[in-house]
């Protein structure tokens, strides 16, 4: 299971702050941030402990079985956007 | 020596404002913010700017209203600085002022016929369809079949949304009254929107983007040769586009793939290289000449759109929006960079145009680094002004006001704005809506005209 973030994303980053593993990117200061147009979790590395879900303040973020229909789609893009460079290779970056 | 607890002012209560008044109330317990709005509702363009039909965005007004006025931030609304009350005066009774007015005019295109009847700023659009009492009296003329859009941003998408979306859609939103009235008798049936540059420097976000190509009973079109990529584009995607480029290219490819649905009530169509020349009509807009362009790598390296000569097409329309970009506008005593349309500014603390700092005086938000970013980028903007001010209060450089008491500059509202909507004012007019919305299982039911806003904040 994974946490996923959804198109309403408003690039707040309070999620990155209570993240306890380090896996919502890009994060502030990395060199995609300003042009990233939401933020994504990575679903290999994020626990489903849900401290993101409560710190979003625009409720953009849902467990994978819980997304709306119409933000289904977003899980791909979650993926997509880690296969091009993972959380890993950000951190060591 | 005592020192009385600094007091700062914050012009404008949109999300930069509430932004910085939040991240100053985290970093100093001991600051007395007041936040002035000109209009009497707060929030700026989160209630007047994010469209109806995106709601969860606007959602963020409860954090805001917890992280400020819920912590005794006061709100003085309908009071318009440098108008009811001047900059000086503010000077004199507060340790700092914080601008974060925005930007609140639009770019010109520069082209014969832009000022026809029938040809708009999609900002006034947005500001109209979402019940901004300053443009509620707008008419917009959507009794043709043809509407243009200019420009491939974000507004650009919502007003395309927005001329497409269906009645029954538009319903449940907290689209303004007067604007779902007028959409209803809409005959608008194809929105053709104009790109200046090509499909891989579109300004969309690919949820944006995503959406157009998903909107009940609306079919889009993408001509297959205007997603064949230049050189110049492929190689800039391949090697610099970022993960939001390749996703729209990727998205454009599908909805050029997909055929036409006979069934469908209305069409956007996405054309790109094309920039109008004129908008032309007689009495009002009747049609839009395009030219093409092409995109080069210029000397800075960067990709431009440059128009080759050759055909220009004539597309009949009865409605143009065009949506190139916001400006802001020079306020009043106040020092203004009329190149970049900015205040004139380091990390916030605003300069004079010699640049020496303005003691007191700092700018957060579009009016400090241009209109750029998406919401949460006002959150580190005023974080970095914040910082600032909290410096400069630490280490005492701000002289102090020579009116400093709160009764001072409350004395001096209330005589010149005794209509002044305070907090609990905006909690009646909050309700107020609420409650309608409620009745009619609508988010909201939008107060529209500056008297009834007044009216309802005083318990009327």
């Amino acid at each position: 299971m994974t946490y996923v973030i959804t198109g309403s994303c408003i690039k707040d980053d309070a999620c990155i702050e209570v993240c306890p593993v380090d896996c919502i990117h890009p994060k502030v200061g990395a060199p995609d941030f300003e042009t990233a147009e939401q933020l994504y979790i990575d679903p290999a590395v994020c626990i489903d402990c849900d401290a993101c879900v409560e710190a979003c303040p625009v409720d953009a973020i849902f467990a994978d079985f819980n997304v709306p229909e119409k933000h289904e789609y977003t899980l791909e893009v979650n993926a997509e956007f880690f296969a091009e460079l993972s959380t890993a290779e950000r951190t060591a970056a | 020596m005592d020192r009385a607890r600094p007091r700062v002012a914050i012009v404008g209560a949109g999300p930069a404002g509430a932004f910085a008044a939040a991240s100053l109330l985290r970093a100093s317990g001991e600051v007395e913010i007041d936040l002035f709005e000109r209009l009497p509702t707060p929030w700026g363009l989160l209630r007047g700017g994010v469209a109806p039909d995106h709601q969860e965005i606007k959602r963020l007004q409860d954090t805001f209203d917890r992280q400020t006025l819920e912590r005794g931030c006061r709100f003085l609304g309908n009071v318009e600085v440098g108008v009811d009350v001047s900059h000086s005066e503010l000077m004199r009774h507060y340790t700092a002022v914080v601008y974060a007015t925005g930007a609140q005019t639009d770019k010109s295109l520069g082209i014969p016929g832009e000022d026809l009847p029938g040809s708009w700023a999609a900002t006034e659009f947005v500001a109209w369809y979402n019940g901004h009492p300053d443009y509620r009296e707008l008419e917009f003329d959507l009794s043709g079949t043809r509407a243009v859009v200019i420009g491939n941003g974000n507004v650009a998408a919502d007003v395309v949304r927005l001329l497409t979306l269906s009645p029954r859609e538009l319903e449940r939103t907290d689209v303004a009254d007067h604007a779902l009235e007028a959409l209803r008798e809409s005959r608008i049936e194809e929105v053709i929107v104009l790109g200046r540059r090509g499909p891989a420097q579109v300004a969309f976000t690919s949820a944006e983007l995503r959406e157009l190509g998903h909107l009940d009973g609306v079919d889009i079109r993408v001509g297959r040769d205007d997603v064949e990529l230049d050189p110049v584009s492929r190689e800039w995607l391949a090697e610099e586009g970022t993960f939001t480029a390749r996703r729209n290219m990727a998205l454009l490819r599908e909805f050029a793939a997909r055929s036409a649905r006979p069934g469908a009530e209305r069409r956007i169509e996405l054309r790109f290289l094309r920039s109008p020349v004129e908008i032309r009509g007689t009495g009002s807009v009747e049609a839009v000449d395009v030219g093409r362009n092409e995109i080069i790598r210029a000397d800075d390296g960067r990709l431009r759109a440059r128009a080759v000569d050759g055909a220009v097409e004539t597309i009949e329309c009865g409605l143009v929006l065009r949506s190139v970009g916001y400006q802001a506008v020079p306020l009043p005593d106040v020092p203004f960079e009329e190149r970049s349309c900015v205040l004139p500014n380091d990390r916030g603390r605003v300069l004079t145009l010699d640049g020496e700092p303005l003691r007191g005086v700092y700018a957060v938000g579009w009016i400090k680094r241009g209109p750029t970013g998406i919401l949460g980028t006002n959150k580190r903007d005023a974080e970095e002004t914040v910082s600032r001010l909290v410096e400069d209060l630490r280490t005492r450089a701000l002289p102090e006001p020579t009116d400093p008491g709160r009764e001072q500059i409350d004395a001096l509202l209330a005589q010149r704005k005794p209509d002044l909507v305070t907090v609990e004012g905006w909690r009646a007019i909050d309700a107020h809506e609420l409650e309608r919305g409620r009745s009619e299982e609508r988010p909201r039911v939008k107060l529209a005209s500056r008297d009834d806003l007044v009216r309802i904040a005083r318990g009327g």
